[in-house]
């Protein structure tokens, strides 16, 4: 069989790549976010606000590429398939880095205060959070149906976690109205986490649409 | 509900087996596509729906094509009541060398009509039909061949829809038009699905997608496959279709 639309196939292959860096660096920021928050490292947190501005313009080289593409090779079926999920998966990672910027900007605004209570529960939704962040993006790259259902169903854990840590800090907020300055950028970094795992749960979608053709309901 | 029903047809143009055990029932007042790569059977198709394989000597056919529920292989078939029923326009525009009004009426004087009112108005009424009109309402008595090539077309189509047809066949209708022309009837097949079943050959697929509501892709005289449009260019059954209407085949 001939090769056809060999210029198109390796401009399909360089979105591919856009996103695989950009997911590199999304990963990157959340990590790094969540570490500076446990280790009150402001230095690592302002970093983390500062990678964003990179990030962004990952998001545009996508929409240029994509458009670029729809514009000048009218893909139809999985080809355009693979461009609509590029638009809405650099989406996707530029809303995690997004959150990533607002919690690294909580541990700015903590500074050296120390934490009302030691942090356990949100390492451990953060852990599940990153978890879920890598799968999505292994899921992309392997186009690995199977790991998006794997992965969207952690985000149940993340939901309870979620739901667990509003009690408890809702819990120290009335017993200590001193502290709500602390508890609510808490309840707020649980909130991002929560909110990180449903951009890899749509990822997952995506990914379950690229391969399927059908829309699934991940979340 | 369905106008055209093809049954197990199977079409040889002498050892060359051209359409392969083809089963299709086309929609009346619908749009069909046909599509797939040079010599797929697609054309071949479209000329059986009219008979125009029966001037080829070498062509042998069997299975089952009906029209309105008659057997149009039947032997008592009139083919000339059959191809009244059932306009057709070419890749070329193939105008008569007369004027406007006169390739326009052709069709039905010959059909018997002598009444020069009654021509006036089935020429004006088709001329319409065919979002040509007002192009040319002033200019009846002039040559054909002074028209450009996109109303030519529209020209064709006027003609075949001066004898009343219920099927339109188009063999590749715009490949030989610039892409302003192309637009035009683009929009006019859209126009005439409201009264006409219209059954489409075309390589550009991306007017298959725009114009058509079922397409079916050919390859080596089988349908690969036939679906809805949207269905098939978004997300087709096959693999074969896949290949070819992303363009890595054909």
């Amino acid at each position: 069989m001939l090769a056809n639309r060999q210029q198109f196939d390796a401009d399909l292959q360089k979105l591919r790549q856009v996103l695989i860096e950009m997911g590199d660096l999304v990963k990157k920021a959340i990590l790094d976010s969540v570490n500076s928050l446990k280790d009150s490292n402001v230095e690592l947190a302002k970093k983390v606000i500062d990678a964003d501005k990179e990030i962004n313009v990952f998001e545009e080289r996508v929409d240029d590429i994509g458009s670029r593409l729809i514009a000048t090779q009218q893909p139809v079926a999985t080809d355009l398939r693979r461009i609509l999920i590029a638009f809405k998966m650099a989406g996707d990672l530029e809303r995690m880095a997004d959150l990533a910027v607002d919690i690294a900007k909580v541990t700015v605004r903590n500074g050296n205060q120390p934490f009302i209570k030691p942090l356990v529960d949100i390492p451990r939704m953060a852990e599940v959070v990153q978890q879920m962040t890598k799968d999505s993006i292994t899921a992309y790259i392997e186009e690995n149906v199977d790991l998006s259902y794997k992965m969207a169903k952690m985000d149940d854990e993340v939901d309870e976690l979620h739901s667990e840590i509003l009690r408890e800090l809702f819990v120290m907020m009335a017993k200590e109205p001193k502290n709500v300055n602390q508890v609510l950028n808490l309840c707020f970094v649980s909130r991002y986490l929560e909110r990180m795992a449903d951009h890899a749960t749509n990822i997952g979608e995506s990914v379950v649409y690229l391969v399927k053709g059908t829309r699934p309901d991940l979340n | 509900m369905s106008i055209v029903q093809i049954k197990d047809l199977d079409l040889y143009y002498g050892d060359f087996h051209a359409l392969r055990n083809v089963s299709m029932n086309i929609n009346e007042k619908s749009i069909t596509a046909f599509i797939g790569p040079s010599g797929c059977g697609k054309s071949t198709l479209l000329r059986t729906l009219n008979r125009m394989n029966d001037m080829i000597d070498s062509v042998k056919i069997s299975g089952a094509v009906s029209i309105n529920d008659t057997n149009i292989y039947n032997p008592t078939v009139n083919v000339e009541l059959l191809r009244k029923e059932i306009g057709m326009v070419f890749q070329q525009p193939n105008p008569f060398p007369k004027s406007i009004f006169e390739n326009v009426a052709y069709g039905p004087k010959i059909h018997g009509i002598r009444n020069k009112k009654q021509l006036d108005e089935i020429v004006e009424t088709s001329l319409r039909g065919a979002a040509l009109w007002d192009e040319v309402k002033d200019d009846l008595k002039k040559s054909a061949y002074g028209l450009s090539g996109g109303q030519q077309q529209r020209l064709c189509i006027a003609r075949a829809l001066a004898i009343n047809p219920k099927i339109l066949l188009m063999d590749e209708p715009t490949s030989a038009l610039d892409p302003i022309s192309t637009l035009k009837i683009e929009e006019l097949i859209q126009e005439l699905k409201g009264d006409y079943t219209i059954i489409i050959v075309t390589h550009n697929m991306q007017q298959a997608a725009r114009v058509s509501d079922q397409t079916a892709f050919f390859l080596n005289g089988e349908v690969i496959e036939f679906s809805d449009t949207s269905k098939l260019f978004s997300n087709p059954n096959e693999k074969k279709t896949e290949d070819y209407i992303t363009g890595r085949f054909g």
